[in-house]
């Protein structure tokens, strides 16, 4: 089995009007056994960023504290937030890093950027930058997700629609991924406000 | 095979763990205390190769009683989990350790609170948790009988149905355990469960 399926994992971000979504299932194994069914995998970097990290979860873990630390740095020497075109930047940056010795995680990045336009990306383990103006997925489910969201995905949907699509795109997906499911967690960011939800999928 | 399990119940948080030491097919003692006190409020349950598991539980205590003398008041479970994690996660891609912990503490304003530490660093907050091949056992027993806010006699009655089960289904299914609890008074020793005892030493 290789390392990226260790722990199990399934991630969505997906653009709509002015505004996005992005959401993960809860499980947590260690290979076929299943440890806890509410871990947390999308991180609030600030108000208007969410990161997303899928994989390894020891590395998602320190991975988030490093980027949490050097965020926490910009914003007091800039004194204000990063964009997340900046954010992504800086998470490659970091992977690249350790190129010849990787984080095993797949990050997706989802925020607001200027004028409150959303913004969402994914990066393979090294580093390499996949921008995308409808929807990136990341996981075991992937492959799943990725069909589910092309069908599934219309541009400029409002908040609820896009939640509604959101949820069925993941839900669906993790059905067919033994290692991903157990629920979902999506969170709906406009530029007013960031609705949290929890969804109850198969719990199997 | 090491079988090691706990949960939290209401106000207290019980660790289990197996007694024997074992080394290939030779059990050298069937006493060997494998849960650490770390302080007044705080037990570690570790698993893993002895060296590791007696070195790094060694080394955790030894750094939380030196926060204690420099700041003058106790970590909170939770930071000591961190900390743990941190350790487990700097020395991973470097020197690894592997010990799988669990570690059981009662904070006066949180209460008492169980986190499960893998030996690559993966940290989670649990309600029920165990590591080795016992966890197949004791994880299934427990998600049947658990209960948020169990009492004492509920939880060790759950205890002693998980040890039975470890007992008659695991093939090396080690003959004794011990149990540690922690709560508002403390953290002690409070049973053995013993199947076989050590021969005493015949005198000259």
């Amino acid at each position: 089995m290789s390392i990226f399926e260790y722990n199990g994992s399934a991630l969505i971000a997906m653009v709509g009007k002015n505004c996005f979504a992005i959401a993960s299932d809860r499980r947590l194994g260690v290979q076929l056994q299943t440890i806890a069914t509410d871990f947390q995998r999308i991180y609030k970097i600030h108000d208007k960023v969410f990161l997303g990290l899928s994989g390894l979860a020891t590395d998602a873990q320190t991975l988030y504290q490093r980027l949490m630390f050097r965020h926490k740095l910009y914003q007091l020497r800039e004194e204000r937030d990063m964009k997340p075109e900046t954010f992504a930047s800086l998470v490659s940056a970091i992977l690249y890093e350790k190129r010849f010795g990787p984080y095993f995680c797949q990050p997706v990045i989802a925020g607001l950027g200027d004028e409150d336009k959303p913004f969402i990306c994914t990066m393979d383990s090294i580093g390499a930058k996949e921008l995308a103006k409808d929807f990136v997925v990341a996981g075991t489910a992937s492959e799943s997700l990725y069909g589910a969201c092309e069908a599934m995905f219309k541009p400029d949907m409002e908040p609820e629609e896009l939640f509604e699509i959101v949820s069925q795109a993941l839900l669906s997906s993790v059905d067919r991924d033994c290692l991903s499911g157990w629920g979902g967690h999506i969170y709906v960011v406009t530029p007013t406000e960031v609705r949290e939800r929890i969804l109850k999928g198969r719990m199997d | 095979m090491e079988c090691v399990f706990g949960l939290v119940g209401n106000g207290f948080a019980i660790v289990v763990a197996d007694t024997s030491a074992v080394h290939s097919i030779l059990v050298h003692k069937s006493n060997e205390d494998k849960i650490m006190v770390l302080d007044s409020h705080k037990l570690i349950a570790a698993s893993g190769e002895p060296g590791d598991r007696v070195h790094f539980t060694e080394y955790i205590q030894k750094n939380v009683a030196l926060y204690q003398f420099r700041n003058g008041i106790p970590l909170t479970t939770a930071a000591a989990a961190n900390f743990t994690r941190g350790e487990l996660a700097t020395a991973l891609r470097k020197n690894p350790y592997s010990v799988n912990i669990l570690m059981a503490g009662y904070d006066k304003e949180i209460g008492p609170s169980l986190y499960y530490i893998d030996y690559i660093a993966t940290l989670h907050k649990v309600d029920k948790g165990a590591f080795g091949y016992g966890s197949y056992f004791s994880l299934s027993m427990m998600d049947r009988h658990f209960h948020s806010g169990m009492s004492l006699e509920e939880a060790i009655d759950l205890v002693d149905k998980c040890i039975i089960e470890i007992r008659s289904r695991l093939v090396v299914a080690p003959p004794n355990f011990v149990i540690k609890i922690v709560d508002k008074d403390g953290a002690r020793e409070y049973a053995w469960r013993e199947s076989i005892k050590d021969a005493s030493v015949v005198s000259a």
